[in-house]
């Protein structure tokens, strides 16, 4: 166990430097001028470029520049973000709350709908409600999520008059939210109005959730649909599954115990990209909803040229799929007497 | 009928005839299938759409047949007309002729980053899985590192980097492509490497180059394929997503994701009335869902047929 935990920390060492070249290589192709704000700290600096370019030698190799940068990523220093008026790594832990919020709502209603589905699916293979749920995730896979959010929100809060509005939080609940009253824990609005009892801010932000959690669960459960649909048959045909129904057990007991059990190793194995996939639908959900995390932060740099957050966004999403995905497989270790003995 | 054909050449059938057979095999069940021929007749209307759009929509500047052509410059859009079938979207944009050319759009995004990384995918993951050692380590790890990334927001950098244009938001979409079917293509070759025949097609001193080509191609391709005609679906809703965000199509071009993002300030009507600019949201993305679905149902059936575990049972 030992050996794969420190051999699966070995691993991990290439998949971060080549994250940071793909990075410093994006940053290369932007001019010197431009490259500069990366250094950028304090927002006086933007009116003497020239100082800065000069400063960190912008016109020297790219080797020289490769390790300056990195030793800047380092200590901590992406730059100063324009578009969130304050330095990348301040803006990320202030956009993260709503981010988190979000995912927190929907990545485990996307692997329990996706789940469910592929069991049934799978279970009744052939049959119409196999054909159904697979329409519906075929469809889902289909649908543009900036799409989807559009149409949803002309009916829910076009049609029926502000039912379920976009944004965080009501004007009422938003005020109240900001005042000295209500104690900020953890800035995530849900958790939050519960641990100062007030239910009607939470219930304010569940009507705001509701609309981009359901975008995001409809796009993004036919990936683990599918995955579980195909995994779940595989089961199925397995000798332990034969076993247990010759044994005497009864259908629920084999298709719940035996079957699903091993059929989600897989589902559990590719959560990483789930995840990944969940954070590139954060940028659209976030931006159509005018939820201000972290997607919407992101999306805004891109069309504002503001180059350190773009690059903070690369670096990120990276840095986090590898941990996700070394969590996953050290889990994944722990669980299975395979790994955790041999 | 195909075999019928093959019969009289004789000399042809001993070599193609497994190929033949798959051929039928994969045909008949396309056909048993009712949701791979609704796909098929998605697409091919497209295609038909793409085809004809000049002659259905003859473009006002002949010179650059991807303008939409505009029909004043109030922001409000304009419900559907006999002269505009569809509407007109903010800006007064013609939505009907937004969506035809925006069809040809789709194709080319489509084909282009699709037949890109298809060719990217395979020899770099040949070169990968039949060379092994030092130049498989780098080229996986390269893909590794690629793969750590969200699809939608390495393009959208990729993007920021290169310039907002068509051309660049393909070539995001290539760069971000290509990882995924180096890797499938390596595991291929790794798995049929080891065949007897390519082992006895080595013994026979044809060169590197040709085993790759004549033996393990044709044998490793097919679950490529299969990415590929979902993927077609896939990057047009990535490029289409950009446009989104503003960060494809330049203003104006005839785009679907661009056309949806014209619309989105509009998608709540006047008071009494709340659903009055339905169609500026709807219409252009409508054609995107069936577009997509269209290859997303051909490339399931594509999978159910060719996946050697599920088939034949």
């Amino acid at each position: 166990m030992v050996h794969y935990i420190f051999r699966r920390l070995l691993l991990i060492i290439p998949v971060l430097l080549g994250v940071s070249v793909i990075v410093f290589v994006l940053l290369l192709l932007f001019s010197p001028e431009q490259r500069a704000t990366v250094f950028v700290t304090d927002i006086r600096q933007l009116h003497n470029i020239q100082a800065v370019i000069k400063q960190h030698g912008l016109d020297a190799p790219f080797y020289v520049q490769y390790f300056r940068w990195i030793s800047q990523v380092f200590q901590g220093n992406l730059g100063w973000s324009k578009t969130a008026q304050r330095p990348v790594l301040e803006a990320f832990f202030y956009f993260l709350p709503t981010t988190a919020e979000l995912a927190l709502f929907s990545a485990p209603l996307i692997i329990f709908v996706g789940m469910h589905l592929g069991t049934i699916s799978a279970v009744h293979k052939d049959k119409p409600i196999d054909h159904v749920s697979r329409v519906f995730s075929i469809v889902g896979w289909s649908l543009p999520t900036f799409w989807l959010g559009l149409v949803l929100l002309m009916i829910f809060y076009g049609y029926f008059s502000g039912l379920l509005p976009p944004e965080e939080l009501g004007i009422k609940a938003s005020l109240f939210v900001k005042s000295q009253e209500f104690i900020r824990f953890t800035r995530i609005n849900t958790i939050d109005a519960l641990l100062n009892g007030k239910l009607w801010i939470f219930v304010d932000a569940l009507r705001h959730l509701l609309l981009p959690v359901v975008t995001l669960t409809v796009v993004n459960c036919a990936m683990v649909m599918r995955i579980m649909r195909s995994s779940m048959l595989e089961a199925l045909g397995k000798g332990y599954v034969m076993t247990a129904r010759a044994k005497g057990a009864d259908e629920k007991t084999v298709r719940t115990k035996h079957a699903r059990r091993n059929a989600m190793i897989p589902v559990v194995t590719v959560s990483g990209y789930i995840f990944a996939l969940l954070m590139s639908g954060m940028v659209i959900t976030e931006t159509i909803f005018n939820r201000k995390g972290l997607g919407w932060w992101w999306a805004n740099a891109a069309t504002q040229l503001d180059i350190p957050a773009v690059l903070g966004a690369v670096l990120f999403n990276g840095v986090l799929f590898v941990l996700t995905n070394l969590i996953v497989d050290l889990l994944y270790a722990y669980f299975d007497p395979r790994i955790r003995l041999g | 009928m195909i075999s019928k054909i093959l019969k009289k050449k004789k000399g042809l059938k001993r070599n193609i005839e497994p190929q033949i057979k798959e051929l039928q095999f994969a045909l008949g069940r396309i056909r048993k299938s009712p949701l791979s021929v609704i796909g098929l007749c998605i697409i091919l209307v497209f295609v038909g759409i793409a085809l004809l759009a000049p002659f259905i929509c003859p473009p006002q500047h002949p010179h650059e047949p991807y303008r939409i052509p505009r029909y004043g410059y109030s922001m409000t859009p304009s419900p559907p007309s006999w002269e505009h079938p569809f509407g007109r979207t903010e800006g007064q944009y013609d939505i009907f002729y937004g969506v035809i050319w925006g069809t040809r759009t789709a194709f080319r995004i489509g084909f282009i980053v699709v037949g890109s990384i298809l060719v990217i995918g395979i020899v770099a993951g040949s070169v990968s899985g039949y060379y092994g050692g030092i130049i498989d380590e780098i080229v996986m790890r390269i893909v590794d590192t690629f793969m750590s990334l969200p699809t939608l927001i390495l393009a959208m950098a990729l993007v920021t980097a290169l310039g907002r244009n068509m051309d660049n938001v393909m070539l995001a979409l290539i760069v971000v492509g290509w990882p995924a079917y180096a890797r499938l293509m390596r595991g291929n070759i790794l798995s049929v490497r080891e065949q007897t025949y390519v082992e006895a097609a080595r013994a026979t001193g044809i060169s590197d180059f040709g085993i790759i080509f004549k033996h393990v191609l044709p044998n490793a391709i097919y679950p490529l394929l299969i990415m590929a005609s979902l993927d077609i679906g896939a990057m047009v809703l990535i490029a289409a997503a950009l446009s989104f965000l503003g960060l494809g199509a330049p203003v104006g071009y005839a785009d679907w994701g661009q056309m949806i993002s014209f619309a989105r300030n509009w998608i709540v009507g006047p008071p009494g009335n709340p659903l009055a600019y339905w169609y500026a949201v709807t219409i252009p993305g409508l054609f995107i869902v069936l577009f997509v679905l269209g290859w997303n149902l051909l490339g399931d059936a594509f999978r159910d047929i060719l996946d050697p575990k599920i088939r034949r049972k």
